[in-house]
């Protein structure tokens, strides 16, 4: 186990997260891959720490993205939840009234 | 009582006033007012000529003065008072008549509409009177000089809706004013030179040689000219006969005792200023004046147009005589002039007030109706006429001693005396024309003459009253050699005398020796020809020769009067003579004499057509000068001022168009510019969100790309 082959497959993970996001129309789906994109960076984190300077650093951040993105996702789905109510979709695309 | 002098003129001042603002709810509707003012008036002025009187000194003087307005530290023009013997004998005399015709008026007048009005009017002109008559500098006779102009304005117009009379008004007005040009002139020639406006300090500047020579001659001959208007002499005399418009009281008081004389005051009270051109220039204006005047009084037809014409030649005497150095002599008879004329005015107003007309062709024996009015009026044409024992004897016998004196000295103007003396004998002629066919002789108009009666008690006293000062012993008595009158009033040295001492002496026939001493002695008197000399240098100089010269000028003096004497006595007697023959015996009827010389006879009917010429000249060419500026100005002014204005327009056209294009262009550019910038980049703003990421994404791929390589 190298740090090349680590980041490879979090560069991999962010590629697919990034993909979701630019593919997928449903909302929640966009909100999954951006969680893919957060895990993708906290491999990095992890790996770096680990691989180059041993102190705790990169594992304390990664825990850190975890809980924010926990939060993200809890107020992302509350604005789903209004969206649905006052639009009756989750659709991204339905979402486009500030376009100019 | 003289302290008090300046109460005279404010009490018809105050009583102005009240009348002209609440005369009509007044009693009486406020003619006792004016009346009691104008009496307390009288009775201040009869207590100060006694004063003046008791003093009896020809140098007498009460002068008081207060600054009145100061300008800064260039000059001061002082307000004040200045009583001396002519003053108080002025003040006498425009009281005295005034309460008169106050008294007169109140009969006259009665039931006019406007009669509070006119005794409102009344005495603004006493106030305005004695304010003139009180003054004690240029400035304030001057200001006095407009209002007394101002009051008979307002008289002569008085019954303003007859047109004749408001028109009558105007021409006073304006006539006037063409003369007070002529004063303000030499005011203001008097104020540059010697910066002082009192009559004392500007003699005393005169005397010091501040103004001199031509220049003083000038500004002699302006301020004369304020009494050539005020005092209706030749050339602006056309405004008094028809000043006759007025009210018969008014025409006494204002148009031949007081405002006229004002002239004459006036002469007399800068007379030290004059030079001898100024005198020469003024002897003949007067002497043209009562020539005229006299030609025309004999042929009018109307009562109150002779006495007109005869007060301007009577004017015309008293500034001849002023002219030719009598200085007495012209004031004295301004004084019984004011009686015997007030008094023939009032007989007039009297006989109107009975007959209803002013035409002599219709009166006639008035003698048995109105018997008071008669005689009284009979009095005054003596002394007018100059019969021995009258007023009019004792001063115009002076005026025509001065001017034969005057001629002894200058032959070249002998014109002057006998020209006056012919003139006194057309005046008995005139004024005896007058009385027969208005009192003698047989009533033409029967329907008219039965109405007449004889007037009431407060119309005849004044007559009576005025009549009595016809006589001559009140001026001077028969058993003195002088008067009062020749002590009191006495000539002021004048800048004339400096010059005028060698020309006397000269004259002397058998003392060659003694003129060139004279001469030698007066050289510089003579120095600059007529440039004033200080005058008491002068007076130095020519002493020793006057000093000797002094006994052969009281022996001309006295010869030259009783020359005078016999010969006005002859003419006046042979002028009521005529008078008699031809207007009572009819031995000479008047038709055929007109006819036979008909164009001289329609020339002085037509009053030397003055009013023609007037017409003519004065007032067509002002009316072509008006029409030349109107059309200058609607023309030449009217088209600066259109093109000015076309111009503006122009301009204004193209600051509009550079304001619409250039400067709304760019503000409107930049808003354009704006609008299609908007456009093309909103198109970015799709709303898709994967077209967000994929710009961030490829955004990130660029910049990995530019730091890998």
């Amino acid at each position: 186990m190298t740090l090349d082959k680590l980041l490879v497959i979090a560069a991999a993970l962010f590629c697919c997260g990034l993909y979701t996001v630019m593919t997928r129309r449903n909302a929640v789906a966009v909100l999954m891959g951006v969680e893919l994109i957060l895990n993708a960076t906290n491999i990095n984190f992890v790996a770096f720490s680990f691989f180059l300077n041993r102190m705790m650093g990169g594992q304390i951040f990664a825990v850190f993205v975890i809980v924010l993105a926990a939060a993200e996702a809890a107020v992302a789905l509350a604005i789903f939840l209004r969206m649905f109510s006052t639009t009756g979709t989750v659709e991204v695309d339905a979402a486009d009234e500030l376009k100019g | 009582m003289i302290r008090y002098a300046y109460i005279i003129p404010l009490l018809p001042l105050a009583s102005f006033f009240i009348n002209i603002a609440v005369g009509k709810r007044l009693p009486r509707k406020g003619d006792w007012l004016c009346l009691a003012t104008i009496l307390a008036g009288l009775v201040m002025s009869v207590g100060i000529f006694l004063e003046v009187f008791q003093a009896y000194d020809p140098n007498f003087k009460y002068h008081v003065v207060t600054p009145w307005l100061t300008v800064a530290d260039r000059f001061t023009i002082n307000v004040g008072i200045l009583v001396d013997n002519l003053t108080a004998v002025m003040l006498l005399v425009v009281t005295g008549v005034s309460t008169l015709v106050h008294l007169f008026s109140i009969g006259y007048m009665h039931g006019d509409p406007r009669y509070s009005r006119y005794f409102a009017y009344l005495s603004i002109f006493s106030f305005s009177m004695l304010g003139l008559v009180l003054s004690e500098s240029f400035f304030f006779i001057f200001i006095f000089w407009e209002l007394v102009g101002l009051s008979s304005y307002l008289l002569i117009g008085f019954w303003f809706e007859k047109k004749s009379a408001s028109d009558a008004g105007k021409k006073a007005f304006i006539t006037t004013h063409i003369g007070d040009v002529g004063f303000l002139i030499g005011n203001m020639i008097i104020f540059v030179t010697c910066g002082v406006f009192g009559f004392d300090e500007v003699f005393q500047a005169i005397g010091q040689g501040k103004l001199s020579g031509t220049l003083l001659t000038i500004a002699g001959i302006g301020v004369f000219c304020g009494a050539i208007g005020k005092s209706a002499q030749f050339p602006l005399h056309v405004w008094l006969p028809d000043a006759m418009e007025g009210p018969t009281p008014v025409s006494a008081l204002i148009h031949a005792a007081t405002m006229v004389a004002a002239g004459v005051y006036l002469v007399g009270r800068v007379y030290p200023m004059f030079t001898p051109d100024a005198f020469l220039f003024i002897a003949y204006i007067g002497f043209i004046t009562l020539f005229i005047a006299a030609t025309i009084a004999l042929t009018q037809n109307d009562i109150k147009k002779v006495l007109a014409y005869s007060t301007v030649s009577q004017l015309g005497y008293m500034i001849m005589g002023l002219g030719v150095g009598g200085y007495t002599a012209g004031l004295a008879h301004l004084a019984t002039h004011a009686a015997f004329k007030a008094c023939l005015f009032l007989g007039s107003g009297s006989v109107i007030h009975a007959l209803h007309t002013q035409d002599l062709r219709e009166m006639g024996g008035l003698r048995k109706k109105m018997p008071i009015t008669f005689v009284t009026f009979l009095i005054a044409t003596l002394a007018i006429a100059g019969v021995p024992g009258f007023s009019g004897f004792f001063s115009k016998d002076m005026i025509l001693a001065a001017a034969l004196e005057f001629g002894m000295r200058n032959p070249a103007h002998y014109v002057l005396f006998f020209g006056a003396l012919f003139t006194a004998g057309m005046t008995a002629f005139y004024m005896f024309r007058l009385v027969i066919m208005a009192f003698l002789g047989e009533p033409k108009d029967h329907h008219k003459f039965d109405h007449a009666h004889e007037s009431p008690p407060n119309m005849w006293v004044p007559l009576v009253v005025l009549a009595i000062f016809s006589f001559s012993f009140w001026f001077k008595s028969p058993f003195v050699e002088k008067g009062w009158v020749q002590t009191l009033i006495t000539k002021p040295a004048t800048v004339a005398d400096v010059a005028k001492a060698p020309v006397a002496t000269a004259s002397m026939e058998h003392a060659a020796v003694m003129a060139g001493e004279a001469t030698h002695a007066a050289t510089p008197a003579e120095g600059g020809g007529h440039d004033a000399v200080p005058a008491a240098h002068g007076e130095k100089a020519v002493a020793p020769a006057h000093a000797e010269a002094g006994e052969h000028d009281a022996h001309l003096a006295h010869m030259a009067h009783s020359y005078a004497m016999y010969s006005s006595v002859a003419v006046g007697a042979l002028g009521i003579f005529l008078g008699f023959v031809v207007y009572f015996f009819g031995w000479i009827n008047p038709a055929r004499v007109a006819n036979s010389v008909k164009p001289l006879y329609n020339f002085l009917l037509n009053k030397w057509y003055f009013d023609e010429l007037y017409d003519a000249t004065v007032i067509n060419g002002s009316i072509a000068f008006s029409k030349f500026l109107a059309w200058f100005d609607l023309h030449v002014v009217d088209g600066l001022v259109n093109l000015a204005a076309q111009l503006g327009v122009f301009v204004s056209f193209l600051v509009g168009k550079f304001d619409n294009y250039v400067v709304d262009g760019a503000v409107n550019g930049v808003a354009s510019a704006t609008i299609g910038g908007g456009s093309i980049l909103r198109r970015m703003q799709t709303g898709k969100l994967y077209h967000y990421v994929f710009v961030l994404a490829g955004g990130a791929l660029v910049i990995f790309l530019i730091k890998a390589f």
